[in-house]
C-alpha cells in the first residue's frame, strides 16, 4: 500500500476550513511515510473541505465536508488500509456526477496537482508543449496556425479569435513587444481565473510562453486583481520555480527564445478589465480607457505594442498544442469551439466551477450539473456575464451555450459567471444592483457613461422605493440606447445590458413596481405591506415585543394590528410569529 | 516639490527599502503605493508627498492614482477590517441582511470605523468565494455561509477577546 493524502486548498477550501484540517492531519501522518499534499480547487465548492486519498496514483476515496475533528479517522484509515471508518465521509454518487459530466481542458489539472510544486506540474505533462515547440517542432507561424485550426476564441468576454490577435501582433515589426494576461477578474460573481491561477499556475505560464513565442514578445505580464492574494502568492512562487528550471528567462530550454515574466497587482478598478484602461494602469496612471485605434497591438508614441488575452484562454493553449487544433475544434458547436468554464453560484444546490463543452444547454448545466434550485425554490432566471451581461428566463432554459445563441437571447458568455436566481429574487432589484455597481465603477472620463449610468441608477432606485413614475420604463430604454451607442469603452457600452435584458423578460415586474407599487418577489422593502390576520393571531404579543418601533398594538390574547404609518418593514414580526399570522404583500 | 502639507508624523524611513527597489522603475507607482499601504495601513498625506519627491512624479500623478483605485485608503482603519462581499452571488443570497446586522451591532456606516477604533466596515465587490456566499473577511480570515446570527457571534467573540487583553 502506498497512499497519498491531499487536501484541496483553494481560497474557497481555505475559507471552509481546509487550513485547519490540514494542520490537524499533518502531525497524525508524520513519520508514517504517507505524504500529505496540497492541491488547488477541484471546483466542487459546496463540498469543501475536500480530502482525496490516492493509492499508487489512483484516486481511492474522495471525502467531503471534512472537519478537523475527523482527521484521526482519516489517519487511521490510511495507516490500516481499512476504509470502513471513513465511508460516511465519502462523496455520494450523485455529487460525483458533477465532475463526470464535465469536459475539463482549462481545468484539467485543477484539484489534482500541487500548485506549489513544479515537479507536480511536470509529472502531469507541464511544459511538454513548450518543449515540443522550442526543440524546433513548430515555428511561430505554425503555432498560430494550430490555434487557428482549434477555433479558440478569447474567454474574457469578447470572444475574439485568439489566432487573429496573435497574428496581428506578429505582423508588427517592433522589437519590444509584450504579452499581457488579463487576470483582473472584476465581474462580481466570477472566480474562474482565480481558481486556475491558484490551482494550476504552470499551465497559465506555459500558455503565456507559447503565446509570447508566437507573437515574438520578450516580456510577459500578468495583471492580477489585488483582491486575490493567494493567487498572486502561488503565481509568484511558480514563476520563481519555472525560472530556476530554465522555463523563464533567457534562452529558454536551450533555444534562442527568451522571455521575462512579472506580475502586476491591480488595485481595484473594474474598468481596468478593458484593454486600453489596463494598459494605462500599467503605466502608473489612472486606469481610464482611451479611444481605439491605435489598438493595443499597434505601437504608439507612448506604449509598446501589447497583446492581451485572458487567463482561461491561455490555460487552453498547451493542451491544444499537445493534442492538435483539430481535437479542440471537435468539441463544441459550429460557432464556438472547445469548452468554457463557468462559475455556477447563487440559489443553486451544487455551486462551484464547471467546465463544459460549448453547445450544452443552460438547463443541463443548472439542473443536471448544478442539481437545480436549493432550499426548494423555483427557478426564475440565470444571470450571465455580470454587469456586462443579461439574464435568461425559465422559458429559454433550453438555449445552448455558444456565443451567438447567447447573444441573441440577450446574455453573454462573458467572464463565465452564472448566477442562478429563484422566485425570491426581485429582477428590478437585480437591475438596480448592477447599475449601482457600474455607476460606482465608471471612471468618469466620458459623459454618457458617467451621467447616463447615474441617471439609470436614480430611476431604478425610485422604482424599487415605490416612487416609480409613469414613463420611467420608456426613459430607461432611451438611456440604455444612448449609453450603449456612445460610451467610450466596453464598460459603458455594456452597462445597460442588465437593464435591457430584465426589461425584455420581466417587464411585468417593472410595471408592478411602478403602477401597483408592489414587488412580486417581496424583497423591495419600500413596497412591502405587513399585515396580521386576525383569525390566526392568538394574541401572544411576541410580534409587539419584537417590533423595534412599537408599531404593533393589541391586548394579550386579543388580535394585534400593525400601524402601517410607523412600520419600518423590518420583518421582525413575521420572524417572531409562531402561528403564521403575519403576512406580507 | 516642497511639500506644504501638515505632516502626519509618519515614519518615512519605513518606506526606504520600497523606494530603493522601485523608485527608478517606470510603471511601478501602483506597486509602491500598495507597499506603502501595507506598511502604514493607509496612505497618509505626508507619505504621498514623500513618494512624489522620491519618484520625481508629479503630485497630480501620484494623488491621481491614489484616489482612483478603490484599494487605496486615505484614512486609517480599525484593528479589524471587515470586508463584506456584495458580489452578485452574495447579493442574491442575502448580503444585505448581513450588512444590516453588522451595522446595527457595531453602529458603523459602510466605509466607517467604530469609535473605539476596533472595527472598520467596508462593503466590497466580489471576494471570489461565491460558492460560500454570503462571505466576509476580517483581516486575513474568511467567513462563509453567513447568517445574521453567525456574524454577531463572530463579532462578539472578537470583542470579548479584545476586552480580555
Amino acid at each position: 500500500m502506498s497512499f497519498r493524502v491531499t487536501v484541496g486548498k483553494g481560497s474557497c477550501g481555505i475559507a471552509a476550513g481546509a487550513g485547519k484540517l490540514s494542520d490537524a492531519l499533518a502531525p497524525l501522518l508524520e513519520g508514517t511515510g504517507i505524504p500529505l499534499g496540497t492541491v488547488g480547487c477541484i471546483g466542487m465548492c459546496w463540498l469543501e473541505p475536500i480530502v482525496d486519498i490516492y493509492e499508487t496514483g489512483l484516486l481511492k476515496a474522495r471525502l467531503v465536508q471534512v472537519q478537523p475533528e475527523q482527521a484521526p479517522m482519516i489517519a487511521q484509515a490510511v495507516k490500516t488500509g481499512d476504509f470502513s471508518v471513513i465511508e460516511p465521509l465519502r462523496i455520494t454518487k450523485e455529487d460525483s456526477a458533477f465532475l463526470t459530466q464535465q469536459t475539463r481542458i482549462a481545468l484539467r489539472n485543477c484539484g489534482i496537482i500541487d500548485p506549489e510544486s513544479i515537479d507536480s506540474a511536470l509529472e502531469s505533462g507541464g511544459y511538454q508543449a513548450l518543449g515540443k515547440i522550442l526543440s524546433g517542432g513548430m515555428s511561430p507561424e505554425e503555432v498560430i496556425e494550430c490555434i487557428k485550426v482549434s477555433g479558440l476564441a478569447g474567454r474574457g468576454g469578447a470572444g475574439y479569435p485568439t489566432w487573429s490577435k496573435w497574428n496581428a501582433e506578429r505582423q508588427f515589426a517592433g522589437e519590444e513587444k509584450r504579452l499581457i494576461c488579463n487576470a483582473d477578474e472584476g465581474d462580481p460573481g466570477a472566480f474562474t481565473d482565480r481558481a486556475v491561477i491558484e490551482s494550476d499556475p504552470h499551465t497559465l505560464i506555459e500558455g503565456m510562453l507559447i503565446g509570447a513565442y508566437a507573437i515574438g514578445a520578450q516580456e510577459a505580464i500578468v495583471y492580477v486583481r489585488a483582491e486575490y492574494p493567494l493567487a498572486i502568492r502561488r503565481l509568484e512562487y511558480a514563476i520563481r520555480e519555472a525560472r530556476q528550471k530554465g522555463y523563464i528567462g533567457s534562452h529558454i530550454m536551450g533555444s534562442s527564445f527568451s522571455c521575462e515574466f512579472r506580475i502586476r497587482a491591480g488595485a481595484g478598478a473594474f474598468v481596468c478589465g478593458g484593454e486600453t484602461a489596463l494598459i494605462e494602469s500599467l503605466q502608473e496612471k489612472r486606469g481610464m480607457p482611451r479611444l481605439k485605434p491605435p489598438f493595443p497591438a499597434e505601437s504608439d508614441c507612448r506604449n509598446k505594442p501589447s497583446n492581451i488575452n485572458n487567463v482561461e484562454t491561455f490555460a487552453n493553449v498547451a493542451w491544444i498544442i499537445n493534442n492538435g487544433g483539430e481535437a479542440f475544434a471537435a468539441i463544441g458547436t459550429e460557432d464556438s469551439k472547445g469548452t468554457k468554464v463557468f462559475a455556477l453560484t447563487g440559489k443553486i444546490r451544487r455551486g462551484g466551477l464547471v467546465e463544459i463543452p460549448m453547445g450544452m444547454t443552460l438547463r443541463q448545466v443548472i439542473f443536471d450539473l448544478g442539481g437545480g434550485i436549493r432550499d426548494g425554490g423555483t427557478f426564475k432566471a440565470v444571470q450571465m456575464g455580470g454587469p456586462s451581461g443579461g439574464c435568461i428566463p425559465e422559458s429559454l432554459l433550453d438555449t445552448i451555450i455558444d456565443c451567438k445563441t447567447l447573444a441573441a437571447a440577450g446574455a453573454v458568455m462573458g467572464s463565465g459567471s452564472m448566477v442562478v436566481m429563484d422566485d425570491s429574487t426581485c429582477m428590478v432589484g437585480m437591475a438596480k444592483y448592477f447599475l449601482d455597481f457600474t455607476a460606482k465603477e465608471t471612471c468618469g472620463k466620458c459623459v454618457r457613461c458617467r451621467i447616463g449610468t447615474k441617471h439609470m441608477q436614480e430611476i431604478l432606485t425610485r422604482i424599487v422605493s415605490g416612487e416609480g413614475r409613469e414613463g420611467d420604463i420608456a426613459l430607461l430604454e432611451e438611456l440604455c440606447n444612448a449609453v450603449r451607442d456612445s460610451a467610450l469603452c466596453v464598460l459603458g457600452q455594456t452597462a445597460p445590458n442588465p437593464v435591457r435584458s430584465t426589461l425584455r423578460y420581466f417587464r411585468d415586474e417593472f410595471e408592478a413596481h411602478i403602477a401597483e407599487k408592489r414587488c412580486p418577489a417581496h424583497t423591495c422593502t419600500g413596497l412591502l405591506h405587513y399585515r396580521i390576520r386576525p383569525e390566526k393571531c392568538r394574541g401572544c404579543t411576541a410580534c409587539a415585543r419584537n417590533c423595534p418601533v412599537y408599531a404593533i398594538s393589541g391586548v394579550v390574547k386579543g388580535p394585534h394590528e400593525i400601524d402601517p404609518s410607523s412600520c419600518i418593514r423590518c420583518g421582525q414580526c413575521m420572524a417572531s410569529c409562531k402561528f403564521g399570522a403575519v403576512t406580507v404583500d | 516639490m516642497q511639500c506644504q502639507c501638515a505632516a502626519n508624523g509618519s515614519d518615512l524611513s519605513l518606506l526606504e527599502p520600497v523606494l530603493a527597489e522601485y523608485a527608478d522603475i517606470r510603471g511601478s507607482l501602483t506597486t509602491v503605493l500598495q507597499h506603502a499601504q501595507e506598511i502604514y495601513g493607509y496612505l497618509p498625506y505626508d507619505v504621498i508627498c514623500h513618494i512624489t519627491e522620491k519618484t520625481g512624479l508629479t503630485p497630480a500623478r501620484v494623488l491621481g492614482a491614489a484616489t482612483f483605485y478603490s484599494q487605496f485608503r486615505s484614512q486609517p482603519t480599525g484593528k479589524y477590517l471587515i470586508m463584506l462581499c456584495d458580489g452578485t452571488a452574495c447579493h442574491v443570497n442575502g448580503s444585505a441582511r448581513i450588512a444590516a446586522a453588522v451595522q446595527e451591532y457595531l453602529h458603523v456606516e459602510n466605509g466607517g470605523t467604530t469609535e473605539d477604533g476596533l472595527f472598520s466596515f467596508s462593503i466590497v465587490a466580489c471576494l471570489g468565494c461565491c460558492s460560500l456566499s454570503p462571505v466576509m473577511t476580517i483581516n486575513e480570515e474568511t467567513y462563509g455561509a453567513l447568517t445574521p446570527a453567525k456574524v454577531l457571534e463572530i463579532l462578539k467573540d472578537i470583542r470579548a477577546k479584545e476586552a480580555a487583553k
